[in-house]
């Protein structure tokens, strides 16, 4: 073994036997510490995941969404536009789409009504989110009925739940075929909600958006980097309201830490000298306080993100989830896939390890750079 | 030998509470005797032991171990003296609380580094030596004064310096423990080494095995 580590070792058997010393004090303040890392670690690791579970699953929707605008609102758009668009390069397919939201007042909650595109369903068969299913108590075969806006009330059988894995994004909806979509909210055939367009290059999604706000200057176009933008922005917004609720308990650590860590007792400042008088030189003493900062700052931070990521990943995060995911009024229910962002780690290390250890350090240098002569007094 | 050439240590110098508590002392010491430094308190007889164990350095004047001057020498290098050359018996033994003995005795040579087996091979020889093999395990707290003092006796003899300094080592010890550590004394400049003590103990100062008693008050010598 070389010496560099050997000396370390032994620094670090000091540093250890030195905390065990003030066990109460030392415990006490590691887990302090460890449950602000961990509030921290969770609320970061499962926005991170949220954020990452939205951008998953909006992979497979069209690069660019085109919708008719009148008098500033969204209005429903006539199918022609798919002609009057013409032929843009870069497009591989281009689509209406038909989708709307119904207000259910039995659970007092949006449902999102959906024709797929990927699916037939039958005449007065529905496909239902886990959400729904959940709040409403369906099962395959069940009937529910729906009235609709202009007043006759249309019955669905259940035909399928949609996959639990998808709920962040599926929980309200409701899959329906066309005939039974146009009938429900009284859309004529030739109108579409909006327009899907389908293109290959990255690239070339910012020129269709440009073609088409000439071509067809009534509509917007919606591009998916948008939306997923708007995710982003949306859970940073919402990460950042807990932060900002953490910050009281966050500021009285910071307070507490600091006050430990740079604080040397009558008691330490003794054993300095102590220490000192027997050979140890300032830079040994420094390097012995280096190690206890960063052996309760880099426990503490081990342990707080471990609970954290196992409180996000298989307890599916249940301190923060009502204030972090839902958007809709029916709360997903959804289990984070395991995902850590490393850039998210090397942050709140920096911002917890490194203020705590150079906090202990600090102090040290002034004590222990003064002569050692005092312990003989 | 130890020669201190014209010693003088102020504290707080050049502020209105300034005080010199050594003034102009020339010593030399013998390789191989008990000296001690006798004298009331306040006589500068701490002042002047932690300056020749590179402590604290003079105000002015000059230490000289063998021909090497130790006033001028940077922190590092007085580290490395004081860790080489001087092991130190304090007053107040000032072992460390809520460590063992063994733990206790070892600490000098942790910054050295050495191979641990032989570490503990080493303080625990040590304390057999001085009839503390069975406390090796114990916690400081749990011993009585002369047990302490033999311990601290043990710590500053690990790194084998060829200097020992007490400052008041019998201070805190009853006649009998006093009578004892002088024999330790005694047997220790036996085997070859040169001790530095001070004391206004009698138990110390007239000691059989000392070999010179040098009397100091208000910062000088005196007399020895």
């Amino acid at each position: 073994m070389s010496h560099f580590i050997r000396r370390q070792r032994y620094l670090i058997d000091f540093t250890v036997a030195s905390l065990a010393r003030r066990k109460g004090k030392n415990l006490g303040l590691l887990g302090v510490y460890t449950l602000i890392v961990f509030l921290l670690a969770s609320v970061m690791l499962f926005t991170q995941a949220l954020r990452q579970e939205a951008g998953l699953l909006l992979q497979g929707a069209p690069e660019v969404v085109v919708q008719r605008m009148v008098a500033g609102r969204h209005d429903l758009i006539p199918a022609d536009y798919l002609e009057r668009m013409g032929r843009i390069r870069g497009v591989a397919a281009r689509y209406g789409r038909l989708w709307g939201y119904f207000y259910d007042p039995a659970v007092q909650a949006n449902y999102t009504l959906m024709v797929p595109r990927d699916r037939d369903i039958a005449d007065g068969e529905i496909i239902v989110g886990h959400g729904i299913a959940r709040t409403r108590g369906l099962g395959l075969g069940d009937f529910i009925a729906f009235r609709a806006s202009s007043g006759t009330t249309f019955s669905f059988r259940v035909a399928d739940v949609l996959a639990a894995d998808a709920e962040l994004v599926s929980a309200d909806l409701i899959l329906v075929n066309e005939a039974d979509f146009r009938a429900f909210f009284g859309i004529a055939d030739g109108l579409y909600t909006d327009l899907a367009l389908e293109v290959r290059n990255p690239q070339e999604v910012r020129k269709v958006a440009e073609k088409l706000t000439v071509l067809l200057p009534d509509t917007r176009p919606i591009l998916r980097e948008e939306i997923l933008r708007t995710y982003d922005a949306l859970f940073q917004w919402r990460q950042g309201i807990v932060f900002v609720l953490l910050a009281g308990s966050l500021l009285a650590f910071v307070i507490f830490a600091w006050d430990k860590a740079s604080g040397l007792s009558a008691e330490e400042k003794r054993e300095i000298g102590i220490l000192k008088a027997i050979g140890w030189e300032t830079a040994d003493v420094i390097r012995m306080k280096f190690w206890e900062g960063a052996l309760v700052s880099l426990g503490a931070f081990l342990l707080g993100y471990l609970a954290a990521y196992v409180h996000v990943f298989f307890f599916d995060a249940a301190l923060f989830a009502p204030v972090l995911k839902g958007w809709a009024v029916l709360y997903p229910q959804f289990s984070p896939q395991p995902y850590v962002d490393g850039l998210q780690v090397a942050t709140l290390f920096f911002f917890t390890v490194f203020p705590y250890t150079v906090a202990t350090v600090v102090p040290i240098w002034r004590a222990a750079t003064t002569d050692p002569d005092a312990v003989m007094r | 030998m130890i020669r201190l050439n014209d010693i003088s240590k102020a504290f707080n110098q050049g502020q209105p509470n300034e005080f010199w508590a050594v003034r102009d002392v020339n010593l030399d010491i013998d390789d191989n005797c008990i000296t001690v430094l006798r004298g009331p308190s306040g006589s500068g007889k701490t002042t002047l032991l932690s300056m020749i164990g590179c402590l604290s350095r003079p105000t002015s004047g000059r230490i000289l171990l063998g021909e090497r001057n130790l006033s001028g020498l940077p922190e590092r290098f007085l580290t490395q003296i004081r860790r080489e050359t001087f092991g130190f018996i304090f007053q107040r033994f000032n072992l460390i609380a809520g460590l063992t003995v063994l733990d206790n005795v070892m600490l000098p040579a942790y910054p050295l580094a050495p191979d641990h087996g032989e570490l503990v091979q080493r303080a625990t020889a040590l304390l057999e030596q001085f009839g503390m093999a069975g406390k090796a395990a114990s916690k400081i707290e749990w011993l009585s004064g002369g047990e302490a003092q033999r311990t601290a006796i043990c710590r500053a003899l690990l790194n084998d310096p060829q200097i020992l300094i007490a400052d008041e080592p019998t201070a805190n010890l009853d006649s009998r423990l006093s009578q004892e550590f002088m024999t330790i004394i005694g047997e220790l400049k036996a085997a070859g080494r040169t001790l530095i003590l001070t004391s206004h103990d009698p138990v110390v100062s007239d000691a059989a095995c000392v070999d010179r008693v040098i009397t100091l008050r208000d910062g000088q010598v005196q007399e020895g």
